[in-house]
């Protein structure tokens, strides 16, 4: 098992004749990701990387054609919200969005939307989903990974790459990596990923990476401490972050007292998660 | 971005949000007619990004044309938490019955617009949240929907507006959100919103930030941008395509990704050094920017070792190695500078700085502690 993706995953990629979405894509065939097929308005018909990937025009044609249950999305980021939108009319179970960079505004209307909803979204401003020797949906390198029973969230980019390689390097395998990003207004949040994990069979522990800004380590914490049994291991990077600066993601910034990094510790500290002081020490505080 | 007051009353009045009368001045000469055109007593207000203007002695009221002209030179010399001001906004008098605070901002909480107003106005608003947080009313507003009627009512209630203002207030909060969501704001804040002697609504000061990731829609806004209201070093970071912070230590870092660059930070600080700056270079690394960034970090003569952390992805670390290697052809720096790659062929990547003045690391641990000790013997 794992969560979200795996074998059964049949991708699709919006915007997938852009660099983004072309180098991407290929990358994701290489680690045997099932991608059936592509979106580009105006470019349907065509095939991409060598005639593995059919491009259709439109999501919903898409998925009718090759039974598409998964799209990621690497458009501009000015189309971010519409490319969301519209595989959420296509009733894609999953919508992972990799962009950074999409106007909030367009992000809280999507937010609303999804409400009603059955979709799930993750990101957008995130590496993506990996789950090990079975699919890869995002730009998480595979090659940094081995298939293992510890489920990694993750706010960041770079930052997930090192604790998975620091897990690998310790002989440690990861059962599905989730990177939810780093913006404001964003799908799926920690609460979310760590039911999943918690329900899990495959997952015996989880490594959460935080940062500053906002509440959701927080919400975390009291979600852990009232009904997660699996042990959690946290990394929260930005302790030196000064307040009122935007350190690089649109959603790691001090407000005021709030969203800082020594608040987000002390929550989960209380209630036993352990603390990592830098990405490489979580895994010898992993235990079962 | 953050909007000017005079550039926000600007909007407001475009949305037909009572503002007082008022006009821009750059320089003393220009105050006398304005003080003619506008009669009687004029408060003169210093246009700089800080909060704190009046305190700073940024705020005068003037009685006289002359008194004006004094507080408008005295003002426009000034500078207020270390940004010069170089615009003075010169408003008409307003008499204050009542003060009200009003904005719409971008709640993170409930990933909505949230409406707040408060009778407890002209305060800063993070004071009245800790000693009266039952005087803050807080309404949701569904982005797909809008502002509803009955909210608007319900917070007007709540304030204990009188109702002879009701209408009015209502209009007034419609166009606010209209201004939101036109400008793709991510607050905007009137605090005070005052009543009037003469019994009328007005904004008093006017608050825009607008949301950088949505400027593409708004050319004519993004004109608005002052340049001097941002650090240096970071507009210098922007042009150079990286992302930059200025700190006050001595360890200059070099990071791709935002959140492995905190971490670097927060490993040099967890073993006791300081970092100079935040500076995540982005996917790759490739010679030029890691030039260009390093010239940036050197400009700080504070700096007396740097830190270059690099995870290699999908980019290998033996192309960053060579990108490094390439960059430091063009850089000559006696500064010690520590180099940890890792990732896929990390081993190959410090293969080749080796024999270099490049100090290779291959933990975070061990990079950030090298980093800190050559810091401390070059403060020495």
């Amino acid at each position: 098992m794992s969560i979200l993706v795996n074998k059964e995953t049949r991708l699709l990629v919006q915007g997938i004749t852009g660099n983004e979405g072309l180098f991407h894509t290929e990358q994701m065939l290489n680690y045997t990701t099932n991608i059936v097929a592509g979106v580009t308005p105006g470019k349907g018909g065509e095939w991409v990387l060598n005639g593995k990937v059919p491009v259709f025009d439109s999501v919903q044609t898409a998925v009718e054609v090759t039974g598409a249950n998964a799209s990621v999305i690497f458009v501009p980021a000015r189309f971010v919200g519409d490319a969301i939108f519209e595989a959420v009319d296509a009733e894609i179970p999953l919508v992972v969005c990799i962009t950074e960079g999409a106007p909030i505004q367009d992000m809280m209307r999507v937010k609303q939307y999804l409400s009603s909803r059955r979709t799930r979204l993750i990101g957008p401003n995130c590496p993506g989903l990996l789950t090990p020797d079975e699919a890869k949906v995002g730009i998480i390198p595979g090659s940094i990974v081995t298939s293992g029973n510890i489920g990694v969230i993750s706010r960041s980019g770079t930052l997930t790459y090192e604790v998975l390689y620091a897990l690998k390097q310790s002989g440690m395998g990861v059962s599905t990596c989730v990177g939810i990003g780093g913006d404001p207004v964003k799908g799926m949040n920690f609460v979310d990923c760590l039911e999943l994990f918690e329900a899990d069979a495959r997952t015996d522990a989880v490594v959460m990476i935080g940062e500053i800004g906002g509440n959701d380590e927080e919400k975390a914490a009291s979600y852990i401490s009232s009904d997660m049994t699996k042990p959690v291991v946290a990394f929260i990077a930005g302790i030196s972050a000064p307040p009122g600066k935007r350190m690089g993601h649109a959603g790691a910034l001090i407000e005021g007292t709030s969203g800082t990094a020594q608040s987000k510790i002390q929550a989960l500290q209380t209630i036993g998660v352990k603390i990592a002081r830098y990405p490489e020490e979580i895994p010898g505080l992993i235990t079962f | 971005m953050k909007l000017q007051e005079y550039q926000s009353k600007i909007l407001f009045t475009m949305y037909g949000i009572p503002v007082p009368n008022g006009r821009i001045a750059e320089s003393v000469a220009e105050i006398k007619q304005i003080c003619e055109e506008l009669g009687g007593r004029v408060v003169i207000k210093a246009q700089v990004l800080s909060g704190g203007r009046g305190k700073a002695g940024g705020v005068r009221v003037a009685k006289t044309i002359e008194e004006a002209e004094a507080y408008a030179g005295q003002i426009l010399g000034k500078e207020i938490n270390g940004l010069p001001v170089r615009k003075v906004l010169v408003d008409e008098m307003v008499s204050i019955d009542k003060e009200i605070y009003l904005s719409i901002a971008n709640d993170r909480n409930s990933q909505k617009p949230l409406l707040m107003a408060s009778s407890f106005g002209g305060m800063d608003i993070e004071e009245v949240s800790r000693g009266n947080p039952e005087k803050i009313v807080k309404r949701v507003i569904d982005p797909l929907l809008g502002l509803r009627d009955y909210q608007l009512r319900d917070v007007a209630i709540n304030i204990d507006l009188d109702r002879a203002y009701w209408q009015e207030f209502s209009t007034i909060i419609n166009q606010l959100w209209k201004v939101y969501v036109d400008c793709d704001a991510t607050l905007v804040e009137i605090n005070p919103l005052v009543i009037t002697s003469e019994k009328r609504l007005s904004a008093l000061d006017a608050k825009i930030v607008l949301d950088d990731n949505a400027l593409f829609r708004h050319p004519n806004l993004s004109d608005f941008r002052d340049i001097n209201a941002e650090p240096p070093t970071e507009i210098q970071g922007r042009k150079i395509g990286v992302s930059f912070i200025k700190m006050d230590g001595n360890i200059g870092c070099l990071v791709n990704g935002a959140g492995l660059a905190m971490a670097t930070m927060d490993i040099i600080k967890e073993l006791g050094g300081e970092a100079a700056n935040f500076l995540d270079i982005g996917g790759g690394a490739n010679a030029k920017k890691v030039e260009d960034s390093l010239r940036l970090i050197l400009e700080d003569e504070k700096v007396k070792a740097i830190l270059i952390n690099v995870f290699g992805g999908i980019t290998r670390c033996d192309e960053v190695a060579k990108g490094i290697l390439s960059a430091f052809k063009e850089i000559h720096t006696k500064i010690p500078i520590v180099v940890r790659l890792v990732g896929t062929n990390d081993e190959e990547g410090l293969r080749l700085l080796q024999g270099t003045d490049l100090i290779p690391a291959k933990s975070l641990h061990e990079a950030a502690t090298i980093a800190v000790r050559k810091a401390a013997e070059g403060n020495a």
